[in-house]
């Protein structure tokens, strides 16, 4: 039975949209919602929250249809981007609200709320006022919140936009674990592609409103199923073409100036896009079994931390390729210079148009 | 720059002293006589009926703004908007005029009027004519006040606590009315200033039994500025007092 099922949903909602959308998300997955801002991801995520209802479709969760219950009656937990913890309250009354509101003895209160802090590692914090926590301290509050409701559905919005960078790295193993440990259902929203690769089980690319594509993350970095998918993986490698021939399991591609060969056969116009991590560069030719071969100056040098990425003109495209920062420094590439570029046919995938 | 500065710091303290003035120099004159109050009877019986009618008046006007205050917060539409224009009119209203509106509403002549008084309020010269009317102006300031408390109020704190079991009213009582303790408040207190300050229409409703804005203008009319300085410089001081009181509640 899926943790989450969303069937045909539909809701608009002030500039807003949503459309059409189903998927689903299977128990003790991490499902990431990945998008640029202004996708509808949060209100896609207040809808399964029950903070909206759908105009149309329908929500189940643990096999039940929640689709006009109100959020208490769903039992998820919801933090998002900002983790609107209770500013009038302490930490300790804060992971304690939830417990509050089902009237629990305060001595069982005292006893939860201390097992989930320490396993949080946030003991320290219950006296504290919310104002007075770091960006960190503050999300494993709202989660342990979360989890003192008891909600094994967990949706995080954005939860790592808030911290500074070299903390967002910390809080991604974090999150891994967190999840591992408790259990847990999680749906994640988030654009950056980054964050997805790291944590996803699977990956729902959303764009205006649409589910556009479900899939692992090999499967949407390697077999993105549309351009708009191929551009926001960051895939760089974007070719329109025509079918030019097609023989044994091999199609030529001519897209511009470029001839390229990939596996499979296909025929008309199609787009192919292959990742900047999968062309292999070169000062001078070398025999390879690699099909596509092209020659081209290097308009470009791109530093990205460990990795560099190469503009090279080919022809009158522009091809992209990842090197790192040994090889640009071994092979002694740098603007103007001219090199080869080689890529397996089976590396570059076909988008049917 | 400097001659720039020069003249902006000069009409400056020009409009402060026309301010303040006032306010010192009835002090001055005032003060020996503030003591004179305890001997005057009739003058501590208005006061007290003022603070009296005040506080009845801000505490409804809390017990039914907050609501209102939430719902003109949450549900932004048309309506909405309109509503929360007309809830203003008052403001812009003579004060004589509301007086004349609540006497023609709410007179023990009008149905409405005859339900009351079949509970005991009826408004013509009497307490309960001098509450209508500071409910009645002062309820502008109570809402937008706070209206604007809720405003500021992220209302995904709401969703979470939805999401975490409360139900709507759980959420409202435990967690956004005392988010907005500190609007909520000073609405009152601001409402119960502009109560206790009205006097234009409370003449109209209600000149019997006499509150301390209208003995201040009855003693003045019939035996001049002297006789009312006494009462003039206690009602500063109650003044002064309440605001202290809001600048406390808004800083703390």
């Amino acid at each position: 039975m899926p943790a989450v099922k969303l069937e045909k949903v539909s809701k608009s909602f002030g500039d807003f949209k949503i459309e059409d959308v189903s998927f689903e998300v299977k128990d003790k997955e991490y499902f990431v919602i990945l998008g640029p801002s202004g996708a509808g991801k949060t209100l896609l995520l207040q809808l399964i929250a029950g903070i909206h209802k759908p105009d149309k479709g329908r929500i189940i969760i643990g096999g039940e249809d929640v689709t006009r219950l109100p959020p208490e009656k769903r039992g998820i937990g919801y933090v998002p981007q900002n983790y609107a913890l209770f500013s009038h309250l302490t930490v300790y009354e804060n992971i304690a609200f939830p417990l509050r509101v089902r009237k629990l003895p305060d001595k069982l209160v005292r006893e939860k709320v201390e097992n989930i802090a320490s396993r949080l590692g946030i003991e320290h914090l219950l006296n504290r006022k919310t104002k007075t926590l770091s960006g960190g301290e503050a999300q494993r509050v709202a989660l342990a919140r979360a989890l003192a409701a008891g909600a094994s559905l967990l949706l995080l919005d954005e939860p790592l936009s808030a911290v500074d960078p070299v903390l967002r790295w910390e809080l991604r193993s974090f999150l891994r674990r967190f999840k591992r440990e408790n259990e847990l259902t999680v749906i994640h929203v988030t654009h950056d592609f980054g964050e997805a690769i790291a944590l996803a089980n699977r990956i729902a690319v959303m764009n205006r409103g649409r589910i556009v594509q479900v899939g692992t993350p090999d499967e949407v970095f390697y077999k993105p199923s549309s351009a708009f998918v191929a551009w926001f993986t960051r895939s760089g490698n974007i070719f329109r073409g025509e079918t030019a021939r097609v023989e044994e399991g091999l199609s030529e591609i001519r897209a511009g100036s470029l001839k390229l060969y990939v596996a499979g056969e296909y025929s008309g116009r199609v787009t192919v896009t292959f990742r900047p991590e999968s062309v292999i560069v070169s000062r001078k030719p070398v025999s390879t079994s690699a099909r596509n071969h092209f020659e081209g100056v290097i308009e470009e040098v791109e530093v990205e931390g460990p990795l560099v990425l190469l503009k090279v003109k080919v022809g009158d495209d522009e091809v992209k390729a990842y090197v790192t920062r040994t090889s640009l420094r071994k092979l002694n590439l740098a603007e103007g210079c001219r090199v080869h570029l080689y890529v397996k046919a089976t590396d570059i995938h076909v988008i049917k148009s | 720059m400097t001659k720039a500065l020069i003249v902006f710091s000069s009409l400056a303290s020009l409009f402060v002293l026309y301010i303040t003035l006032p306010m010192a120099w009835s002090i001055i004159i005032g003060l020996p006589h503030a003591g004179e109050i305890f001997g005057d009877s009739e003058a501590l019986r208005a006061i007290g009926l003022s603070l009296y009618a005040g506080f009845t008046a801000s505490a409804a006007t809390a017990l039914l703004g907050t609501p209102l205050a939430y719902i003109l917060s949450r549900w932004r539409n048309k309506l909405t908007k309109v509503l929360e224009s007309v809830l203003e009119v008052p403001l812009a209203l003579p004060h004589s005029v509301a007086g004349i509106m609540i006497l023609l509403a709410y007179n023990s002549r009008t149905g409405l009027g005859q339900l009351l008084s079949k509970v005991g309020v009826v408004i013509e010269d009497s307490f309960w004519g001098i509450v209508f009317v500071m409910a009645f102006v002062s309820a502008p300031i109570f809402v937008s006040t706070v209206r604007a408390g809720f405003d500021s109020i992220d209302v995904e704190v709401e969703n979470v606590a939805r999401t975490l079991g409360a139900s709507w009213l759980q959420t409202f009582f435990r967690i956004t009315l005392p988010l907005n303790l500190r609007h909520v408040l000073a609405g009152a207190i601001l409402s119960f200033a502009r109560s206790i300050s009205e006097v234009g229409a409370v003449l109209i409703v209600a000149y019997y039994p006499k509150v301390a804005a209208t003995l201040v203008v009855e003693r003045f009319l019939a035996y001049g500025l002297a006789s009312a300085l006494s009462l003039t410089v206690v009602l500063i001081f109650i003044s002064v007092a309440i605001f202290a009181a809001l600048k406390i509640v808004l800083r703390g």
